[in-house]
């Protein structure tokens, strides 16, 4: 199977090929993005095969390519296929709903060459079985990802996102090769079987774990790593930035579960600290920034933010547990983490899209100027619905499944000794649960300011349902987020190998019906069945509902609402006030705003009422301050200006100043090696 | 034949012995070269250092039995001491500076450091190679020594032509620890060699050049030129 991936690489670097020759003329965008579904497919099955079917590892494949006697290493494992899964699922779906989306697209030949190369290095990044390869395919996968950021080159803002998101790519890149080059050793084995045969002594792995969390973490979005995150995922098209937060993201997850799970061994206690802590930090702080945005695409990346928290906080459970040689636990953990994983990849990549058929049909993506979109847009309006109620893990869709095995292994922290774990998990969990709750709050927020009331811009009045390819990845996606809802045991025991190869354990099957019910411990503890759950809310929405239209319908009247004066309610256009007495995206989320910003982010309101009898408008202005920016990039970037003046000397000495220089480096190196060597 | 004659006059090891004072006579050629305070006096130096090479190069030939070896020998010889310094001689005639010095550091400080440095070199090898045979371990560090002491030329002159006078000497401490190495491809000596004869063209090029410019080939003529003078 690691031949097909293999193979399916290729293909993509072909249509990559052919896009970047043939891009300008009309016929590509389709052909490229269908052929890119077509093999995309292809992949998802051959990983789904592999899992569901195969050994715990797939054969090895070694190209006579790449470094003298290492070559090139392939072997897909449990590990890697289960994230295969959620790369070509993702690619497949966002694939298809390019060959409609991308028909609107200006410059398409600037997205066609590297859309195909960004899904063929994650997937190469995933199989990949030697470090040269992995960093290799990582950085095909951050340069090709690069482009299609900056593909909207014009625009002042996307062109800043590259930048900012070149640098944290770089320094990433950096930390994960120095976490290889520890991991060779002396000797530079860098394929993954010496690596893993290999174990690093303590401070070695000590090192080589926060690396990791550094370099997997600038990637995935790890507070106070993730500030290229939301400038970059919304400045690429929507199918691409579906991928990158909904895909790549997960890559890097990947890397950190290969890297501290599977090469460094048995793990200190305090390692779970650190990424809990993390986690928790990232998970509150990514919704508390999503709830004070009103720009669609950059919300939904604060919440690529969030839910990294979450599945780092299911990592470093599972770090903590496997610590104390709680394996079980461990397994659950990490399974929730993985699963969590799987799911975010479902809903995020259904709501980026679902947000890009809103931007192409109304081009806006600030949702003060949005509105009414479900009238206007039906499908999308209520697949943007699933995708909403999955993301704020209400029953019984896929990311209530997985926060909720989250929760039982959180549940499971008395059996931890440490005690600054015993004091920590619990508060870990009390911050999941907020970020929950928060979630759902925004989600409230989104979908009620873009898809319900009236349009508040002529732009927004005017949408259009979009078009069919667009609706299939779409409804594709919402598909598989209530099935993998309905039957999480499906899923979960899919990725048994994962636990099974990492820590020797797996969940407990279930009993007899393991597909519909989920017992991550033992059925006298907790158990969860989504289909009694879907059936009771099924029978009880049903109820209301029958209620409601049998007794209440009579009763309504329409009228014309009170317009605080205003008196053309129907009156659809921009300059109309009435349109801006609705509920607005900022007045929602004021509350949350004055509770949690006013210490976080430093908010501040600001309103100028204008003297009674004075028709003047009055003004709300309410600013925020960044507090990771002001924390760690401020001070970070004063130091580096200062430096670079400092060294700018350099660039003004003489001939014979530069030779004094490269001769006293090698006099004082000659120095250093003389009592060492 | 030769090698026994040279054992019965010197000992048992006198052919390792006779290739490690000619090592020695190259890095005494060296210091002689830093306290040359003429121009003209400077490429007879070099011309003295790359013979001394050529003898130290076809010594390790024939201790070897590397017939190869004579070819970088003959290069040493033909090229480095007699065609470059000819043609050194002609530049320095035609810019008409053959009486010039130009000593950026005094000379007592520079004879004194190139003696730290050929104590460090020892130091060097003696730490890094522990476990090889002494008489190996010292021509390399001989090597070392001729290295540094080249650009330890470099930078204490300011002008051009004693700067390229260190760079030949560096380069013949490159070819001496190449040749002292054996089953060092003749495919790299010859390489390093051209390397060396580009450069000197390019180099005598750029002299006239800036002569032309500057009326002088003080290289500090140059950060004038780049309106960065401190």
């Amino acid at each position: 199977m690691t031949s097909v991936i293999l193979f399916c690489a290729l293909a993509w670097s072909l249509l990559g090929g052919f896009g970047a020759l043939r891009g300008r003329t009309p016929d590509a965008r389709p052909l490229v993005y269908g052929a890119s579904f077509i093999v995309a497919a292809i992949a998802s099955g051959a990983a789904i095969l592999q899992l569901a079917f195969g050994a715990t590892s797939g054969t090895a494949v070694v190209l006579p390519l790449g470094l003298p006697h290492l070559g090139m290493n392939f072997q897909m494992t449990g590990l890697s296929a289960a994230f295969l899964i959620i790369t070509d699922v993702g690619a497949a779906t966002a694939s298809l709903y390019a060959v409609g989306y991308g028909r609107g697209e200006p410059e398409a030949w600037r997205v066609l060459p590297f859309f195909p190369l960004f899904i063929a290095a994650m997937n190469m990044v995933l199989i990949a079985a030697d470090a040269y390869d992995f960093l290799i395919f990582w950085e095909l996968m951050s340069l090709s990802s690069w482009a299609l950021v900056v593909a909207h080159h014009e625009d002042e803002e996307a062109r800043a996102s590259g930048v900012v998101y070149l640098v944290m790519a770089s320094s990433g890149t950096l930390a994960l090769l120095l976490a290889f080059g520890l991991l060779a050793g002396v000797h530079g084995q860098y394929d993954f079987a010496s690596i893993r045969a290999a174990h690093p002594g303590s401070w070695v792995g000590a090192v080589v774990m926060l690396l990791a969390l550094f370099g997997a973490g600038s990637k995935a979005g790890l507070v106070p790593l993730h500030i290229w995150l939301p400038r970059a995922h919304p400045a690429a098209p929507s199918h691409v930035s579906a991928l990158m937060s909904g895909v790549m993201t997960k890559v890097a997850v990947y890397a950190f579960v290969l890297i501290v799970f599977d090469f460094l061994g048995k793990p200190a206690w305090w390692w779970g600290l650190i990424v809990l802590i993390m986690g928790g930090i990232t998970a509150v702080l990514g919704v508390l920034y999503a709830l004070m945005e009103h720009d669609l695409k950059r919300l939904l990346a604060y919440h690529t933010v969030e839910n990294i928290g979450i599945i780092f906080i299911g990592l470093g459970l599972a770090l903590a547990f496997r610590a104390e040689r709680l394996d079980v636990c461990a397994a659950l953990a990490l399974a929730a983490a993985v699963f969590h994983a799987f799911n975010h990849s479902l809903f995020k990549n259904l709501l980026f899209l679902g947000s890009g058929a809103v931007l192409a049909r109304t081009g806006e993506r600030d949702m003060e100027r949005l509105g009414g979109l479900l009238r206007r847009m039906p499908q999308t309006g209520l697949l943007f619905l699933i995708g909403s109620v999955a993301i704020s893990g209400l029953p019984p869709l896929n990311g209530f499944a997985s926060e909720w095995m989250l929760f039982q292994a959180i549940l499971l922290s008395p059996r931890l000794s440490a005690w600054s774990l015993k004091l920590a998990v619990p508060s870990v969990g009390a911050m999941l649960a907020l970020a929950a709750a928060l979630s759902a709050a925004c989600f409230v927020k989104v979908f009620g300011i873009t898809f319900l009331g009236r349009p508040r811009s002529p732009a927004a009045s005017a949408a259009t349902e979009t078009d069919a390819f667009s609706r299939a990845g779409m409804i594709g996606l919402a598909a598989l987020c209530v099935v993998v809802g309905l039957a999480p045991g499906m899923v979960i025991d899919l990725f048994a190998p994962v636990t099974r190869s990492l820590l020797g354990a797996r969940l407990p099957a279930g009993h007899g019906m393991s597909w519909l019910t989920v017992v991550p411990v033992s059925l006298s503890r907790s158990s969860y069945n989504p289909l009694s759950i879907f059936a009771l809310i099924a029978a009880g929405a049903g109820f209301a509902a029958v209620i409601l239209h049998r007794y209440g319908s009579r009763i309504i009247c329409r009228a014309p609402p009170w317009g605080c004066g205003y008196t053309s309610p129907e009156d659809a256009t921009a300059a109309s006030p009435s349109l801006s007495t609705q509920y607005s995206a900022s007045g929602f989320a004021q509350p949350i705003r004055r509770v949690f910003g006013s210490f976080v982010f430093n908010a501040r309101d600001q309103v100028t009422m204008p003297m009674p009898g004075d028709v003047a408008p009055a003004h709300l202005i309410s600013a925020l301050i960044d507090p990771v920016w002001q924390c760690c990039y401020a001070p970070l970037l004063v130091l580096v200006g200062w430096a670079a003046d400092r060294m700018n000397r350099l660039q003004f000495l003489t001939i014979r100043r530069y030779l004094t220089i490269v001769f006293i480096t090698l006099v004082v190196l000659l120095v250093w090696v003389a009592p060492w060597g | 034949m030769m090698v026994t004659l040279v054992n019965s006059i010197f000992g048992p090891n006198g052919a390792l012995s006779l290739a490690h004072a000619l090592s020695g006579a190259l890095v005494l050629v060296s210091f002689m070269m830093l306290y040359q305070d003429r121009l003209s006096a400077v490429i007879n130096v070099l011309a003295l250092h790359s013979a001394v090479l050529g003898l130290a190069v076809a010594w390790q030939a024939w201790i070897q039995a590397e017939p190869q070896l004579y070819i970088t020998a003959v290069i040493a010889l033909g090229f480095k001491a007699m065609i470059i310094p000819l043609a050194l001689h002609r530049i320095v005639r035609r810019l008409n500076i053959h009486r010039e010095v130009e000593a950026a550091v005094g000379i007592g400080l520079t004879m004194l450091a190139g003696m730290g440095l050929v104590a460090l070199s020892l130091v060097v090898m003696l730490h890094t190679a522990a476990h090889s045979a002494v008489l190996a371990r010292e021509d390399v560090a001989l090597a070392l020594a001729t290295i540094l002491l080249g650009m330890l030329m470099m930078i204490a002159r300011r002008n051009a032509v004693s700067q390229i006078a260190g760079f030949m000497s560096l380069e013949n401490g490159l070819i001496l620890a190449a040749a002292g190495a054996e089953g060092m491809p003749l495919v790299v000596e010859i390489s390093v060699t051209f390397s060396i004869v580009i450069a000197f063209i390019v180099i005598g090029v750029f002299l006239f050049r800036i002569r032309e410019r500057f009326d002088t080939i003080d290289s500090t003529a140059l950060d004038a030129f780049r309106g960065e003078l401190q």
